[in-house]
């Protein structure tokens, strides 16, 4: 970010690439192609300590949800909590835009990454979230 | 009696619920010396104490040495979740095995009344410029941005998890598996609860996490539970009495979680029981056919569910038809939760792994007053802690 007329951004989580376009990026062992999305000092599959970075498909199939009455603070309620399997990768994930009860969000529906904004810091930095959305 | 069994000499737990008059230490203690009477033995017969108690400062164990008994003996203080009570069972189970000790006194002990949701993540502290930090570079709590961490969200996922690969699954038949338990609890005096709820009344209770309503969640709770258990060897030389009543451990089994890709994002429940199932029913010598009652993990309805499937006392898909058929209910083929599991008796963490073990024992040996199941000889007690950690106990009753 050298351009000084965009706003910084910043993801929120590390596995979250925002450019060209925003995907998430696993860390996949090059032993026995684990993938993770946090940092692993071993592949807790096959033990072997080597990994790298490989792009996760955008759009995926809700295979669990949950609608959450009661958020933590600074997160509205209801939310919707998910897994989404994402061309065979399994991603958490809340699922946004969309209604937040049973006759919106169903197993099986198809969604497709998506950003939001969650608010500036002081330095004018831009925190970015992500969330899955009815395709 | 083969060589080389341990057997539940003495077992007990306190009543579940609000004790806001006594202490941790306190409560524990009531069950130890209430363990200990009913095996008819003194801390004097003690060789090792196993101690469980997951909300308070990890040393149990000598803090109830000094209530009941301060002997010498070793001390293990165990934390594994909601799998702590049975972690502390097994670890006196193992050390007769291991054949240190001939007698081990296991304990586990909660207060949790007014816990509130458990597994929310506090927010995370932010400063005035984003600053990612931990193993996923966050610059924000996650709980809530990217999923849940709330139990009743987590188990809500794993029972709907079961319903996007089986089908069959709805709101209404995760409401009936809890009004099955909620009126198996009536005829259970040490429940906290001991009411019977509609249909209705439990659907249209407060949603805490779709599809799991209040009434759907194990309830916080105070409550303890101790065992004594015994080497064979030494069960031979106590009295008739003390062998008529004791239960034989057919199986102690603990598993965790394979690796599978799937438990990276979401808990999986399912492999590790279905593991310490198998384990069990192999070492024990009996299948799910032969069980006469089983207390299973229900810490949420939708996680009742699964576990019929994973204790295999269903074909696997088919634990939505399991319960349909009735099976499950305490007049059914193989009574699931007869206690009111953790729904309406209530889930103390520590204490649970024990608990479930009583509630069998008491069946088995035909003390359980109105809820006795008639001529019941084989039981199943089954805990799961989140993260995670499975409790697998088969229990005999046995000429001893």
């Amino acid at each position: 970010m050298t351009a000084t007329d965009t706003p910084a951004r910043i993801p929120l989580v590390d596995y979250l690439a925002l450019d060209p376009q925003p995907h998430l990026v696993a860390q996949e062992c090059t032993n026995c192609a684990a993938r993770y999305f946090d940092h692993r000092d071993a592949c807790a599959s096959c033990f072997e300590a080597d990994f790298k970075p490989v792009d996760v498909a955008t759009t995926g199939v809700v295979t669990a949800f949950t609608i959450v009455s009661y958020a933590p603070p600074g997160v509205d309620a209801p939310f919707v909590a998910a897994v989404v399997d994402c061309d065979g990768t399994p991603v958490r994930a809340n699922l946004r835009d969309v209604e937040p009860d049973p006759e919106h969000v169903t197993l099986g529906m198809k969604v497709a990454l998506t950003t939001y904004s969650l608010g500036t810091d002081s330095a004018g930095t831009e925190a970015i979230g992500f969330g899955f959305a009815p395709a | 009696m083969a060589s080389g069994d341990v057997w539940i000499l003495g077992i007990t737990m306190t009543k579940f619920g609000k004790h806001p008059e006594i202490d941790s230490v306190g409560l524990a203690a009531q069950a130890a010396r209430g363990a200990l009477a009913d095996g008819g033995v003194t801390m004097r017969d003690i060789g090792i104490l196993a101690a469980g108690n997951l909300m308070g400062g990890g040393a149990l164990g000598q803090q109830l040495q000094k209530q009941i008994g301060q002997t010498g003996i070793p001390v293990y203080n165990v934390a594994n979740a909601c799998a702590t009570g049975a972690t502390a069972l097994r670890t006196a189970i193992m050390a007769i095995k291991a054949g240190e000790v001939d007698m081990g006194l296991a304990v586990g002990v909660e207060k949790l009344s007014g816990a509130g949701l458990l597994g929310v993540s506090g927010a995370k502290k932010q400063g005035d410029t984003w600053e990612p930090s931990g193993r996923q570079g966050a610059i924000m709590g996650l709980d809530g941005r990217v999923g849940t961490d709330n139990m009743p969200g987590t188990f809500a996922q794993i029972g709907m998890e079961y319903g996007h690969k089986y089908g069959g699954v709805s709101f209404e038949l995760f409401a009936r598996i809890s009004e099955k338990n909620h009126m198996h609890s009536t005829l259970n005096p040490l429940a906290a609860y001991n009411k019977a709820m509609s249909l209705e009344q439990i659907m249209g209770d407060l949603m805490i996490a779709y599809p799991n309503t209040r009434p759907m969640c194990s309830a916080n709770c105070d409550g303890a539970a101790a065992a004594v258990v015994v080497s064979d060897e030494k069960l031979k030389t106590l009295s008739s009495e003390q062998r008529s009543r004791a239960i034989r451990v057919a199986a102690s089994v603990l598993t965790t979680d394979p690796y599978e890709v799937g438990c990276q994002v979401l808990p999986n429940v399912n492999t590790l029981t279905r593991n310490a199932a198998k384990q069990a029913y192999e070492k024990a010598g009996v299948g799910p056919e032969d069980l006469d009652l089983v207390e299973l993990h229900d810490c949420f309805a939708t996680a009742e569910l699964v576990h019929y499937d994973n204790l295999m006392l269903c074909g696997e898909g088919n634990a939505v038809d399991f319960f349909e058929s009735g099976a499950a209910h305490r007049t059914g083929k193989t009574p699931v939760n007869v206690s009111g599991g953790l729904q309406s008796k209530g889930h103390p963490i520590a204490a649970t792994g024990i608990a479930n073990v009583w509630e069998i024992c008491h069946h088995l040996r035909g003390e359980a007053g109105d809820r006795q199941i008639e001529g019941a000889k084989v039981g199943l007690a089954h805990v799961i802690g989140l993260g995670s950690a499975c409790g697998v106990h088969i229990l005999e009753k046995a000429a001893a």
